[in-house]
């Protein structure tokens, strides 16, 4: 199974096997990982699973839906341009790997 | 062994779980659901996943190993029976009694049945379970002319779901608008259009008179207003009734729901309630109300939680939720029963726009279309009670979370 790495606010790093098709937000909430909450279950309304992408990954993610974009403008810790809401990045094979920062607070 | 026994494995019922073990609550924890399934959410059950490969594992709150990992006991499959509020147990259908100190009653809401013969009745689909919706797509595949009864959220969704699907679908609206309960007729209206425009058959004002089966299988429906129309599957959502059956036989307080007080206590100190069944004073509401959402049982459970760790906590969150139906992503914030004037931002022709709705120059909710940042600000401005001027309101140049700074 593909694995991601989450790494939290203090440093430390959780390597999860997250199954193809389930997004880096349900693999982490599912494996009772703090840091990512996903209260709206992951239908890309409401930014609290916001997470920093490792930028060697950032060009194999889809692209940005609009509503992604304008809910990254409103996330509790600051937007990097490596910003984006981990319930709309779908695990895949290409995707093995992913190294995910996550943010201070959501 | 006492410790807390929760009834319902819905989201408030698993909420309580989690905040219980992170706000350090050591003892014994059992739930127990009568669903079989380890704690799902229901909501996309409506929604995408029917379109997403229906694959149940990814509705999940946890893995298996978190339950075993934070010793809590599972009763899967296994539906409570009855209270012994003296002795502080729970019989449960399969015999077991468990002991508790605290009880927490997350029953949930049932299913509203369609009216129609015993015959008919068994071949009405509902959506609220997994098991509703292994039945559906067990039919889904070969029907393709499909009759929803009930232009709520639910009926909505699943009728929006089916023409992604490529199936013909009529919605039997009773009332003279979708969502009537919910959204502003401004919205309802807008949301109108679309489902039509997507080739769904909204018929308002009306509503099922009989329905018969046909020799090759099929459904023939007489409605209300005269017309008839045949089906291959009839889905009904048609709204539920709060689950108080346990909470009545017990000797709780019902009205409406179980009713409970601020900090989601029953009128017994050692039972509390949340989610779909519970009635109470909400501060925003100018009576006892009863909320069917995500977001009222999540935080309703964290202030059970918080109370059984020993803090004094109460309820008093901004009420929200949403709805996904084709393109549109629907969300509502605050409480608008009583509203008396609406200020769009946005346009209705660009399919996102944001509804200001106030009683008075008091902003009192918020109803967005593809418009989640509003939603997220709009939740801010409600909770710190901060009501724009109707001329903020109105200017799309002016950010909604600039507003909350002053």
């Amino acid at each position: 199974m593909p694995k991601v790495v989450y790494v939290d606010f203090q440093g430390n790093r959780n390597e999860l096997e997250v199954a193809n098709g389930m997004t880096l937000m349900q693999g982490a909430v599912m494996n009772g990982l703090d840091g990512i909450e996903g209260e709206c279950s992951g239908s890309c309304a409401c930014a609290t699973c916001h997470c920093y992408v490792d930028e060697a990954y950032l060009d194999k993610l889809p692209e940005m839906s609009e509503n992604e974009d304008e809910l990254l403008d409103g996330t509790a810790s600051e937007r990097l341009g490596t910003s984006r809401l981990s319930c709309q990045i779908r695990m895949a094979d290409d995707l093995d790997g992913i190294v995910v920062q996550l943010p201070e607070e959501q | 062994m006492t410790g807390v026994v929760i009834i319902g494995g819905g989201h408030a019922g698993f909420q309580c779980v989690d905040s219980l073990r992170k706000g350090g609550y050591a003892g014994p924890i059992a739930l127990v659901d009568a669903d079989p399934h380890l704690p799902y959410q229901r909501p996309p059950l409506s929604k995408g996943y029917l379109l997403e490969g229906a694959d149940p594992d990814t509705l999940l709150f946890r893995t298996a190993a978190y339950y075993s990992e934070q010793s809590v006991n599972l009763h899967l499959g296994v539906a409570a029976a009855a209270i012994d509020r003296e002795r502080h147990t729970v019989q449960l259908s399969n015999g077991l009694s468990l002991s508790y100190d605290q009880l927490v009653l997350a029953p949930g809401a049932s299913i509203r049945p369609l009216r129609v013969t015993d015959e008919i009745a068994d071949q009405v689909h509902y959506i609220k379970a997994l098991g509703d919706i292994d039945r559906i797509s067990a039919q889904l595949g070969t029907a393709q002319d499909l009759v929803v009864v009930g232009g709520g959220f639910i009926g909505l969704e699943f009728a929006a779901t089916a023409r992604k699907l490529g199936k013909n679908v009529s919605v039997l609206v009773r009332g003279p608008r979708i969502m009537n309960q919910n959204v502003t007729p401004e919205l309802s209206g807008f949301m109108l259009e679309q489902h039509r425009a997507h080739g769904a058959d909204i018929q308002l004002n009306t509503s099922i008179e009989t329905v018969s089966r046909l020799d090759n299988g099929s459904f023939e429906i007489l409605t209300t207003d005269g017309r008839t129309l045949s089906c291959d599957m009839l889905v009904a959502g048609i709204g539920v009734t709060p689950d108080t059956r346990l909470a009545e036989a017990a000797g709780l307080e019902c009205d409406e729901g179980i009713v409970v007080d601020a900090s989601c206590r029953t009128n017994d100190p050692a039972i509390f309630a949340a989610g779909d069944a519970v009635s109470f004073a909400h501060p925003l509401a100018d009576r006892r109300i009863r909320i069917e959402s995500v977001q009222n049982a999540v935080d309703q459970a964290k202030v059970i939680a918080a109370n059984i760790c020993g803090e004094r906590a109460e309820y008093d969150s901004v009420p929200w939720f949403w709805s996904d139906q084709y393109e549109f992503k629907l969300q509502m914030a605050g409480l608008h029963q009583g509203y008396d004037r609406v200020v769009q931002r946005g346009t209705t022709e660009s399919g996102k726009f944001t509804l200001f709705l106030y009683r008075g120059e008091r902003l009192i909710a918020v109803h967005t279309v593809n418009k989640p940042a509003d939603h997220m600000a709009a939740r801010k401005l409600l909770a710190a009670g901060i009501s724009p001027s109707f001329a903020e309101a109105a200017d799309e140049s002016l950010k909604l979370n600039g507003l909350l700074k002053r």
